[in-house]
């Protein structure tokens, strides 16, 4: 009796823990299978219609048929720039920005930053990114069509920046969290040898949260290159090279969102498209890859307990106050 | 003499830089409250009563259940494998080459492009299953989207717990399931919520990953309760056309200008619930816990 | 000999405090601090935690003012000129240097540690930097440790080494005084007895203001101690009188070991 009974309990324990390592696998499984599938289905450009690797990327002539008999060009590099071109123009324009903003945040006024400014920041980094798209759409392209006296608004322009808009929270609220990582006592430590707050920022703070910095800057840049909907409204649409910022062309995502739907399955057009989301894929392994390299150059601590130090973040200020009077109160007591 | 002009100049491009800051934070503080103004409030002072109704078109409200439809069913698939794999990162598995894999393999998933994950719901879904575009494909593909966000959440709420609730708990004879069944895990419902909720936000306003999984159906008859049919609301393997679809949708048709400027107002505002709302509930937690500490 | 030198030095004080409150919000951390703080002498704070001695220190050199909800009254002078009214914090902390409690090394190297206040205040020629790293390493006596290891981050000195290249980076912008918050109390013994040599160096250029949780290195180092209790200044004098005959029975309970 009782043996059975210890028995059932052993037997839930081990039903329960392997559901659990189950559930565990099961994200395993399905990022491998993700992967998987996009070789299999970007590698039939190479191997079914034999194109090579570097026609793919570096050329710009584009036209795959669209059946199974194959013979067309599928020069991807038209995509590629497009995609470098409004993402780098998002950074330049949302780096200095974001920087400031977290900058104003964590070092410049942090009551009225921690708490209005952060969370409205934060809230937008939740918008959707069609809502972005439409506005751009709606707002910015008869605005730039206006000022710059040009016939249509698309243009690499309005996508760099609906993109900056877009990646504007990411960036300012990781690098906020890094800044205020940089330890209260190194700060003192400047302000003690008689920096303004400038000099301690510039000097001191920035360069010790640099990599976290970096971090947040390629984030945004991470989600600018996977954004397709946002960026198919404004940019024009047309298969060209980028010439100026007022060019109208395509990037790899709004390419493959905008033709994925018309092209028969099996076909040289399809199997090309496949091979640009597998680029895609290729591209955010790379970022987090460069994540990783930039947190490791950090000293001290991990990512993870960075992560863990950056969530603290908030309280450590308070806390220390907090001790300073509590030291100050102690004798009281 | 020299350090005297030098302080003077320091303070000076002190007082310059502050400004500028200041400069920065209020000009986007301003772009982003007029950003949401501009949609909320210019969507809907824009809109038509006809739009708030349950038509095949010209309307929105068919979408805005889709929306909230299709974003319930994904997060009862991502939430249980979600919450599953979090506790098994967090309390199983072993600190070693397999945990480090599988934490590469939930960040390689958050940071995938939601184009890509929409792809690959329609490979999986309609291309080898042949489910035709469906609420269901729609929904499943966000899971995967969701999915890693709840597992992270878990896992940290896990890991942030005091130590001694699970000694404690393993200390009166509880089992290790027993003990993260009824100790840790609902200690950590209120962390794991606010995950859920940010997910739930992702999910409202996820458009590219459901491109080419849910389609475009309107066509609902309220009153219809036949689940097979193709036009009963609660059927999942009928097309949907969700509010951010139909933005899409309008923008590429460009005809009801004011009817996507609604949606997206609705869109905007329930997303805007939905972190606010999670933003207080965190809060609301920080405090509680704190008043704990204390 | 020490009374001689007390009265050779007894012209005008560097620090002249009169009168001074400061409240944290509504708690009121200093009661009516007056106080003469000498020339070329150490001058040691000790008290029980949280009587206000490092708090006091802070307000020397205006660290205070960085923190919120601090309300400050009364009038602290630097060689006769009021570091409130009369001065702003900038060039108060430049002739005012201080050495906290935890070595805060930069993340940079130990060059660039040192050389950080003299660039800041506009020196930025090798030459001249080299020069001033030098000579502020030798004044800490860790020249000799560090010279191979300019270049090398700072977080990799043990901490002992870490407060010394603190002292150093102080020393390299020439303040007149130096201000020490507990600086020894993260410490082992063998960093401390150096930490306090080299206190004993420097009050021949320097004027030396030292909190200590340590009855003994007060007595070891300084010239004068004041004892603190609840935000109050009890007693001051000469460290000799203040350990031997303390006149107020506080005083004399603290330092025989009865609370504190």
């Amino acid at each position: 009796m009782d043996t059975g009974k210890e028995k059932s309990m052993f037997a839930r324990e081990y039903f329960w823990q392997g559901l659990m390592t189950l559930c565990g696998l099961f994200v395993i499984v399905l990022t491998i299978v993700i992967g998987a599938f996009l070789v299999y289905k970007g590698s039939a450009t190479f191997t079914t219609f034999h194109h090579s690797l570097l026609e793919f990327l570096g050329s710009g002539d584009w036209t795959p048929q669209d059946d199974a008999s194959g013979g067309g060009a599928v020069g991807a590099l038209i995509f590629i720039v497009g995609s470098l071109c409004t993402c780098g123009l998002a950074l330049l324009i949302s780096t200095p920005f974001s920087l400031g903003s977290a900058i104003f945040i964590t070092e410049i006024s942090p009551k009225f930053g921690e708490k209005f400014y952060r969370p409205v920041v934060e809230i937008f980094a939740g918008i959707p990114s069609v809502v972005y798209g439409w506005v751009g759409l709606t707002v910015l392209v008869p605005a730039i069509k206006n000022v710059f006296h040009r016939q249509v608004g698309h243009s690499v322009l309005a996508a760099g920046l609906v993109l900056a808009v877009m990646i504007f929270p990411t960036i300012t609220s990781v690098s906020a969290d890094a800044l205020r990582s940089v330890g209260k006592e190194t700060r003192m430590a400047a302000y003690g040898l008689g920096s303004t707050r400038w000099q301690t920022i510039y000097r001191i703070v920035i360069p010790a949260a640099g990599p976290g910095v970096i971090t947040g800057i390629i984030m945004g840049l991470a989600r600018a290159f996977g954004e397709a909907l946002a960026v198919a409204m404004v940019i024009g649409q047309t298969t060209a090279l980028p010439t100026s910022i007022f060019s109208t062309t395509k990037t790899l995502t709004t390419e493959v969102a905008a033709q994925m739907g018309n092209a028969m399955e099996g076909g040289e057009l399809k199997s090309a498209l496949w091979t640009m989301a597998l680029l895609l894929f290729l591209i955010s392994l790379l970022f987090i890859f460069l994540i990783h390299m930039v947190s490791a150059k950090q000293p001290e601590c991990s990512v993870r307990s960075e992560k863990k130090m950056l969530a603290k973040g908030a309280t450590r200020e308070k806390e220390r106050i907090a001790e300073e009077k509590i030291d100050a109160m102690g004798g009281k007591a | 003499m020299m350090v005297d002009a030098k302080i003077q100049r320091s303070r000076m491009v002190d007082s310059v830089m502050t400004a500028v800051f200041y400069v920065i934070a209020v000009f986007f503080f301003t772009l982003l409250l007029g950003f949401a103004c501009k949609v909320i409030i210019g969507g809907l002072l824009g809109a038509k009563p006809e739009m708030f109704r349950f038509a095949r078109k010209g309307s929105l409200g068919n979408q805005l259940f889709n929306t909230i439809y299709l974003v319930v069913l994904s997060l009862l698939v991502s939430v249980p494998l979600g919450v599953g794999g979090g506790i098994y990162l967090g309390m199983y598995a072993k600190q070693g080459k397999g945990a480090h894999f599988l934490r590469m393999c939930i960040e390689t998933l958050s940071s995938l492009p939601s184009i890509v994950v929409g792809l690959f719901g329609y490979l999986v879904f309609l291309v080898f299953m042949g489910m035709g575009k469906s609420l269901f494909a729609g929904a499943l593909s966000v899971s995967i989207l969701t999915l890693p966000l709840i597992t992270t959440t878990t896992e940290d709420a896990l890991k942030g717990l005091p130590k001694g609730y699970f000694q404690a708990s393993l200390g009166l004879g509880a089992t290790k399931w027993q003990s993260i069944f009824h100790v840790l895990l609902p200690a950590c419902v209120p962390r794991i919520m606010t995950g859920v909720i940010l997910a739930a936000g992702r999910g409202f306003g996820e458009a590219a990953a459901l491109l080419y999984t849910t389609g475009s159906g309107t066509d609902l008859r309220w009153g219809n309760w036949n689940l097979s049919a193709p036009t009963c609301p609660l059927n999942v393997f009928r097309p949907a056309e969700t509010l951010s679809i139909q933005i899409w949708n309008l923008q590429v048709n460009g005809q009801d200008r004011a009817l996507a400027n609604a949606s997206s107002a609705i869109l905007m505002l329930l997303v805007l619930a939905f972190s606010i709302g999670a933003n207080l509930w965190s809060h609301h937690i920080k405090k509680k816990s704190a008043g704990e500490e204390a | 000999m020490e009374e001689g030198k007390l009265i050779e030095n007894g012209g005008m004080p560097k620090f002249d405090i009169t009168d001074l409150n400061l409240h944290y919000g509504t708690f009121h951390a200093l009661k009516g601090i007056n106080m003469k703080i000498r020339k070329n002498e150490i001058t040691a704070f000790i008290g029980p935690s949280g009587c206000g001695k490092s708090t006091f220190l802070k307000t020397l050199n205006r660290m205070n003012d960085l923190v919120d909800n601090v309300k400050i009254e009364g009038g602290v002078k630097l060689d006769g000129k009021d570091i409130f009214k009369e001065m702003d914090a900038i060039t108060l902390r430049h002739r005012v240097g201080m050495v906290f409690q935890q070595p805060n090394p930069f993340p940079k190297s130990v060059y660039d540690n040192v050389a950080y206040g003299p660039r800041i205040f506009g020196i930025h020629r090798k030459a001249e930097l080299d020069e001033i790293v030098e000579r502020s390493l030798r004044q800490a006596a860790i020249w000799d440790e560090l010279k191979d290891r300019l270049n090398k981050s700072a977080l990799g000195l043990s901490g002992g080494q870490q407060q010394r290249l603190c002292m150093a980076r102080t020393l390299a912008v020439e303040p007149e005084v130096i201000l020490m918050d507990e600086p020894t109390s993260a410490l082992d013994p063998i960093s401390t007895s150096k930490i306090e040599d080299l206190a004993m160096e420097l009050k021949e250029k320097y004027t030396i203001v030292i909190v200590t949780h340590n009855m003994q290195q007060a007595a070891r180092i300084s010239d004068r101690t004041a004892f603190f209790l609840l935000g109050e200044m009890v007693e001051f004098n000469e460290t000799g009188k203040v350990f031997s005959m303390p006149k107020d029975k506080r005083t004399e309970d603290y330092i025989s070991g009865r609370f504190g």
